[in-house]
């Protein structure tokens, strides 16, 4: 019974967030409502890039180009077919297109799948590269994605964008999906592929004689990311409305991995603390671009200003928590219990012993 | 039964040539061992085998097949199971999973079963755990299960690399230079432990080594190596009385007249 009660505690508080959520929904205003989805969204895109560079510890930097993916297919299958015909004035979209509208949910899947597809065109060739040199490809590849999109006249309607894209994403899409994201994602790290792939991240070669695909693996991390990456990217063009492909340029790639190193690589307790604290302070700081008066002194409104005084914390946090906020370590209640005054924590997580019989064992066949 | 053969191997690092001819036949359940000077391709040998190199020429048969150039992880699910002169292990995983890594390759579960933590995922991994902790107690790592393998003592760490490798359920073990930094009596400990793992696991091995006592004591047959060349090859008796043998380690005299 007392092993169950982080199990229980976990459902628990994953209630208490959806009750939350619920009243939020419903009484908070649309502001801070956005700020709370983006935090999720967030979530999943720290999340993933923790599973390509925290668990398998190669380093992409594709990310915005998954997110693009996503967003413009979760945003073209849900646009109306009458806003697409306002929308693409220089040349009309292409058929069956313009005359195609799904329900969200549908066109989240096929945004993720499409998104995973590109996963595999784009890791085949740049996982067999490392390093640095694996950076650079998937940075290029996300600019070309850009590039392309710009280009496509009449499927993603240009440098125009879209716009009147449907508001579904609510705070039970994006959370729901965050907390699914996370979910697969620990559970898989947690796995015999987990470990397979922290031991790619630790010694190729060891893990290569280790009898470890390593090619095979690299590319499963990768793909799985660029599904949930376009999930987020799904999620935020639905969110935001209207989506334009310099938003998806190599700026945001970066955004995601300053909320990764920010919370620390490879922990999943860290994405999350990044996310919150990521968007907060950057909605946050946003008076300090307004003028500012201190008594006879005015300061004028700088756009952009917010962004040194991120840097600066940003720095900051560095120089204190080299490994990020929380390491490689992660959330337990274990941990939480054992901090708790008077409470009397749960035995301590039981070392997985030697079954009977298994002692005299040998190699079991 | 020849579980091992290699035809004619060569290894050229452009004009270098780091094994040339090299050729072996080693039984089931035979410890073969392969001695050497510094930088006389032993090592080079060990990485044709396993198939971190391609060979320049020559052809590796192993139990039957011929697995010249085939990747490495391949060659390891075939049964060919190797250590690393220095070390390599998965320094910031826990010992226990350095071992549980060594039975990726035979999980049957697809990513997907064990990202959902499916039954049939959990009786594997429960099976994984219970085996890796039989080889750890077999090494004798068994009370130092969680702790981070990067953070063990040198000798154990050998003994974890020896466990992680037996985990890929091997039939050919190759072991580089295990008595590397050791006092006597922990060689003598290994060669009893090389002796009992070979009995329990129904195993051959091949070991390269520079510790003569080492290679002397437990090898009814041993190969000599110089630059690349086998120069010798018989029991330890013969071994130490040939001349050539003698000439590579220690030197030649010179011509008294010269």
């Amino acid at each position: 019974m007392r092993k169950q009660i982080p199990r229980i505690l976990t459902i628990i508080s994953v209630l208490v967030l959806f009750l939350f959520l619920w009243w939020a929904e419903a009484n908070l205003d649309p502001y801070l409502r956005r700020i709370l989805n983006l935090i999720a969204i967030n979530i999943i895109w720290a999340v993933t890039f923790n599973l390509i560079y925290g668990y398998t510890g190669q380093f992409s930097l594709g990310h915005a180009g998954f997110i693009a993916i996503g967003a413009y297919v979760t945003a073209l299958l849900t646009l109306s077919p009458a806003q697409k015909e306002q929308s693409y004035f220089l040349s009309p979209c292409i058929w069956p297109l313009s005359n195609i509208q799904w329900p969200f949910l549908p066109s989240l899947i096929l945004g993720a799948l499409l998104a995973g597809v590109f996963g595999i065109l784009i890791g085949i060739p740049s996982l067999q590269l490392h390093g640095d040199y694996m950076a650079l490809v998937t940075l290029g590849f996300a600019e070309v994605i850009r590039v392309i999109n710009m280009n496509l006249q009449s499927i993603t309607n240009g440098s125009l964008g879209l716009k009147g894209i449907p508001e579904y994403t609510n705070l039970f899409w994006s959370w729901g999906c965050a907390i699914f994201t996370i979910f697969i994602i620990r559970m898989l790290g947690n796995s015999s592929y987990g470990r397979a792939f922290k031991a790619i991240r630790e010694d190729e070669i060891a893990a290569e004689t280790a009898g470890i695909s390593i090619f095979h693996h690299k590319l499963m991390a990768f793909v799985i990311a660029a599904m949930f990456t376009g999930l987020g990217g799904g999620l935020f063009a639905n969110l935001i409305s209207t989506i334009d492909p310099n938003l998806f340029s190599f700026l945001l790639s970066y955004q995601v991995l300053t909320v990764l190193v920010l919370g620390g690589v490879g922990s999943i307790t860290g994405n999350v603390l990044a996310s919150i604290i990521y968007v907060s302070l950057f909605e946050l700081l946003r008076p300090i671009d307004q003028p500012m008066t201190f008594g006879n002194l005015t300061i004028p409104g700088r756009p952009g200003m917010r962004m040194v005084i991120f840097s600066i914390i940003f720095v900051l946090v560095i120089l204190f928590y080299r490994r990020g906020l929380m390491g490689s370590s992660e959330f337990s209640w274990r941990w939480l219990l054992s901090k708790l005054p008077g409470l009397q924590p749960p035995p301590p997580a039981p070392p997985p012993t030697l079954g009977e019989g298994n002692l005299n064992r040998g190699r079991q066949e | 039964m020849t579980i091992l053969k290699t035809d004619g191997l060569s290894k050229h690092f452009g004009g270098l040539i780091a094994v040339s001819d090299f050729n072996v036949e080693i039984e089931q359940g035979e410890l073969v061992g392969l001695i050497g000077p510094n930088g006389s391709g032993k090592t080079t040998i060990f990485n044709v085998i396993t198939g971190l190199y391609k060979p320049t020429a020559g052809r590796i048969h192993f139990d039957g097949k011929d697995v010249t150039g085939v990747r490495p992880d391949k060659i390891t699910a075939l049964g060919i199971a190797r250590t690393f002169q220095n070390i390599r292990l998965f320094s910031e995983l826990s010992v226990l999973d350095n071992v549980r890594v060594g039975h990726h390759l035979r999980l049957h579960s697809s990513p997907f079963v064990a990202a959902l933590g499916l039954p049939a995922y959990r009786r594997e991994e429960e099976e994984i755990t219970q085996n890796s902790l039989g080889l750890l107690e077999t090494v004798g790592l068994a009370d130092v299960a969680q702790e981070e393998a990067g953070s063990l003592p040198y000798g154990q760490q050998r003994k974890l690399e020896i466990a992680r490798a037996l985990a890929t359920r091997p039939k050919l073990l190759l072991l580089d230079e295990p008595a590397a930094g050791m006092n006597p009596e922990e060689v003598r400990e290994l060669m009893d432990f090389i002796h009992r793992i070979m009995e329990e696991f129904n195993l051959t091995v091949f070991l390269v080594e520079h510790h003569m006592r080492l290679i002397m004591g437990i090898c009814p047959r041993i190969l000599v190596l110089d630059h690349g060349v086998t120069i010798a090859h018989g029991t330890p008796d013969e071994i130490q009385n040939d001349p050539r043998v003698i000439e590579a380690y220690l030197g030649v005299e010179e011509d008294e007249d010269a």
